[in-house]
C-alpha cells in the first residue's frame, strides 16, 4: 500500500473505534492503545502476510501483542482488516463478548497468542520465529512491546534467546511513550540506556519516532535485510497520540472516558463516527 | 528386579519419539544430562533447544513452538518448572490451552542431598490447580516410558512429574497406560491405598506386609492426578470403606487432597494422606529422607491400621 493518506485514514478510524469501545466497556487502555496506532496500521495494512478469510493460514506472518493490555488497538486493527465485524468492538470486555480484557487467541480470529501477563508474548513470539528458522519456513514474527513492560525479567530472558537463536524473522517494536502506570518509567524504574542494553544484548536496535510512517517502513525494512540478529525497533511515541488532553498523561493508561470525553475525542479526531 | 529412575525412561522414550514424530521438538534450561533430554539433543541437534538457566523463557518460547505445530517436551527440575515458572504456565499455556508437555524431573524429597531448596513437594497442588492442565506421576520406568508416549497424542497441555533416583521396575511391557485411569493392581477388601509415584512400590510393600497380618489391602495406582479417576475411588471407598492415599508431595494439595475431594463429595469413608506432611525438606540421601519423613511401606500400613478402626 504504502498510500501514507490512505494508511493515515485508517490509523484515524482505528483511533475513533479505541477511544469509542474503551468508552463503552467503561474500562480499558486508552493511553498505550493510542500511542502504538500507526505501529499496528504499518503492520497490518502493509508489512504483513496475513488473509482475514483465513486467518490460520500456515504461512502467515504472526504478530503478538506483548504488551497485552493495548487490546483496543489489536481489536481496531483486525476489526478493520475484516477479521470480525466492528459491532464487536463495542462489546469488549462484555461479560460473554468475543473481546477479552486482554488478547485470547481462542476466541479471537486474528490474536496468534493470548497475552496480558507482561513478557509473556515476547518469549513466544521468540518461540514461534523459532519454529519458523527451523522449517525454513518464509513467514515472520512481529511483536509490540510495552516501554514498562521491559522491567519484567522474562524480556531480558527471552532477548537473550532471539539473539542466541539468530532470529533474524523476528521484529520487536518498544513503544517507547515513556509512562508507565505509576508515572514516568525513568522515575518508577529506569529503562535507559534502553538501546545500548538491547544492542548489547545482541539485537539490531532501530531508533524511530512511531508515528511516522516512513520511519516505520525504513525500520522494517532494514529488519529484513539484517541477518543472523533480531531487530528491535525503539519507537519513539506519545502516550494517548491523536486525543490532546489525553497525550502524555499517565492518568490515561488504564482509565475509560467519561461521554464528555468521548465527544471532546471524536471531535478531535474528525467527527462522530 | 530391574532399577530405573523416571527420568531415565522419560529421556529414553524421547529419543524413541522423536523418530516417529518430527513434530516432538524437545526444550531444556541447561540440565539436558540430569533430565536425559541430552539423548534427544544428540539425536536430533536441530530439535533441541537450549535455553539456558531461564525456566521462564523455557516455558514461553515452547508455547511459542506449539502455536506453529510442533510439540514441544520442556524440561527442567521440578521446582523451576512449576514453581518459577508457573504463571508462565497459567497464562501462556493452560489458558490458551497449547499442547506443551512439561516434563519435570527431580520432584519430590528424593533428589536428596541438594537440600530443600531443590525439593519440590508443592507442584502437583500448583499444576492441578490451573484449568486445562493434566497431572501425571508415573510410578516406574515403564509407565513413565509409556505416558511420554500417550502425551504426545494428546492435543494439551500436560505435567508429567519425574524423579531423580532408580526406581524398581513393576510393570510389565503389557502394562497400558491411559490418561485419567487408575489401575488396580492388588485386590483387597478391609481397605484401599491409593497410590501414586515412588510410593506405588512402598504401597505393595504394605499389601505384602498386612498380609501376613491377614489384612486384606486394596492396592490402586493413580498416575493421572488430574483429570483423577473419580469411578475407580468411588469404587474403592463402597467395597473397602476406608482409603489411604501415598505421595511424594506434600499431603497439601497433591493426590490426597485430589482422593479427598471425590470422596467427601460422592462417597465419605474414613481416610489418612501418607505424605510430605507440610514441611520442607533437607539434606540427605533419599532412603534416609524417605524413612524420616514418613514415606514408606510402615507408614502405610500404620495409617492402613488407623483408617479401619475409624470404619
Amino acid at each position: 500500500m504504502r498510500d501514507h493518506n490512505e494508511l493515515k485514514k485508517i490509523a484515524n478510524s482505528m483511533r475513533k473505534n479505541i477511544v469509542q469501545m474503551i468508552h463503552d466497556s467503561k474500562s480499558g487502555h486508552p493511553g498505550g492503545s493510542l500511542s502504538a496506532v500507526e505501529i499496528l496500521t504499518a503492520l497490518y495494512f502493509d508489512e504483513m502476510n496475513v488473509d482475514p478469510q483465513n486467518p490460520k493460514k500456515e504461512d502467515r506472518d504472526r504478530f503478538v501483542l506483548s504488551k497485552g493490555h493495548a487490546a483496543p488497538v489489536l481489536y481496531a486493527a483486525l476489526a478493520e482488516k475484516g477479521y470480525f465485524s466492528k459491532e464487536e468492538l463495542f462489546k469488549l470486555r462484555k461479560t460473554g463478548a468475543m473481546l477479552q480484557g486482554h488478547p485470547d487467541m481462542k476466541g479471537t480470529p486474528g490474536v496468534e497468542m493470548s497475552t496480558g501477563s507482561l513478557g509473556q508474548g515476547f518469549s513466544a513470539a521468540c518461540g514461534m520465529a523459532m519454529a519458523s528458522k527451523m522449517d525454513n519456513a518464509p513467514w515472520r514474527v512481529y511483536a509490540l512491546l510495552g516501554d514498562g513492560e521491559v522491567q519484567e525479567g522474562l524480556i531480558w530472558e527471552a532477548a537473550m534467546s532471539a539473539a542466541h537463536y539468530k532470529l533474524d524473522n523476528l521484529v520487536a517494536f518498544l513503544d517507547y511513550n515513556g509512562l508507565q502506570i505509576d508515572g514516568k518509567n525513568e522515575d518508577v524504574m529506569n529503562i535507559n540506556p534502553i538501546v545500548d542494553k538491547f544492542k548489547a544484548f545482541g539485537w539490531n536496535v532501530i531508533e524511530i519516532d512511531g508515528h511516522d510512517f516512513d520511519q516505520i517502513f525504513a525500520a522494517l525494512d532494514s529488519a529484513k535485510e539484517t541477518v543472523g540478529q533480531p531487530t528491535m525497533v525503539i519507537a519513539k511515541t506519545v502516550k494517548g497520540k491523536g486525543v490532546s488532553f489525553m497525550e502524555n498523561e499517565a492518568g490515561w493508561h488504564g482509565t475509560a472516558p467519561s461521554d464528555e470525553d468521548l465527544a471532546n475525542a471524536l471531535k478531535e479526531l474528525g467527527g462522530e463516527m | 528386579m530391574k532399577k530405573i529412575a523416571t527420568r531415565e525412561a522419560y529421556g529414553n522414550a524421547l529419543v524413541k519419539l522423536g523418530k516417529e514424530n518430527e513434530n516432538v521438538v524437545v526444550l531444556d534450561a541447561d540440565l539436558s544430562k540430569s533430565t536425559k533430554t541430552a539423548g534427544f539433543k544428540k539425536e536430533f541437534p536441530n530439535r533441541f533447544f537450549n535455553m539456558g538457566i531461564a525456566e521462564q523463557n523455557l516455558i514461553g518460547a515452547a508455547a511459542g513452538l506449539s502455536t506453529a505445530g510442533k510439540i514441544p517436551f520442556a524440561s527442567t527440575f521440578a521446582m523451576f518448572a512449576a514453581g518459577r515458572a508457573f504463571e508462565i504456565i497459567r497464562n501462556s499455556v493452560c489458558y490458551p490451552k497449547l499442547n506443551v508437555k512439561i516434563c519435570a524431573t527431580h520432584a519430590g524429597i528424593t533428589v536428596g542431598e541438594d537440600g530443600a531448596s531443590h525439593q519440590s513437594v508443592e507442584d502437583v497442588a500448583a499444576m492441578r490447580s490451573i484449568p486445562n492442565m493434566t497431572v501425571i506421576v508415573p510410578a516406574d520406568g515403564v509407565e513413565a516410558e509409556k505416558v511420554i508416549f500417550k502425551v504426545a497424542e494428546y492435543n494439551g497441555p500436560v505435567y508429567v512429574r519425574l524423579g531423580r533416583s532408580a526406581v524398581p521396575t513393576i510393570f510389565d511391557e503389557s502394562y497400558e497406560f491411559e490418561i485419567g485411569k487408575g489401575i488396580e493392581i492388588k485386590e483387597g477388601n478391609d481397605a484401599t491405598v491409593i497410590a501414586c509415584g515412588i510410593m506405588v512400590n512402598e504401597a505393595i510393600k504394605a499389601y505384602e506386609i498386612l498380609k501376613e497380618e491377614g489384612i486384606s489391602l486394596r492396592v490402586i495406582n493413580m498416575p493421572t492426578i488430574k483429570p483423577i479417576d473419580t469411578d475407580i475411588i468411588v469404587k474403592a471407598a463402597k467395597e473397602t470403606g476406608a482409603i489411604i492415599t501415598a505421595e511424594e508431595h506434600n499431603v497439601i494439595g497433591g493426590l490426597g487432597s485430589a482422593v479427598s475431594e471425590v470422596l467427601a463429595e460422592n462417597y465419605p469413608v474414613p481416610v489418612k494422606r501418607v505424605g510430605v506432611k507440610d514441611t520442607f525438606g533437607e539434606s540427605g540421601t533419599p532412603n534416609e529422607l524417605l524413612e524420616k519423613y514418613g514415606l514408606t511401606a510402615d507408614e502405610i500400613v500404620k495409617a492402613v491400621k488407623e483408617v479401619i478402626n475409624k470404619k
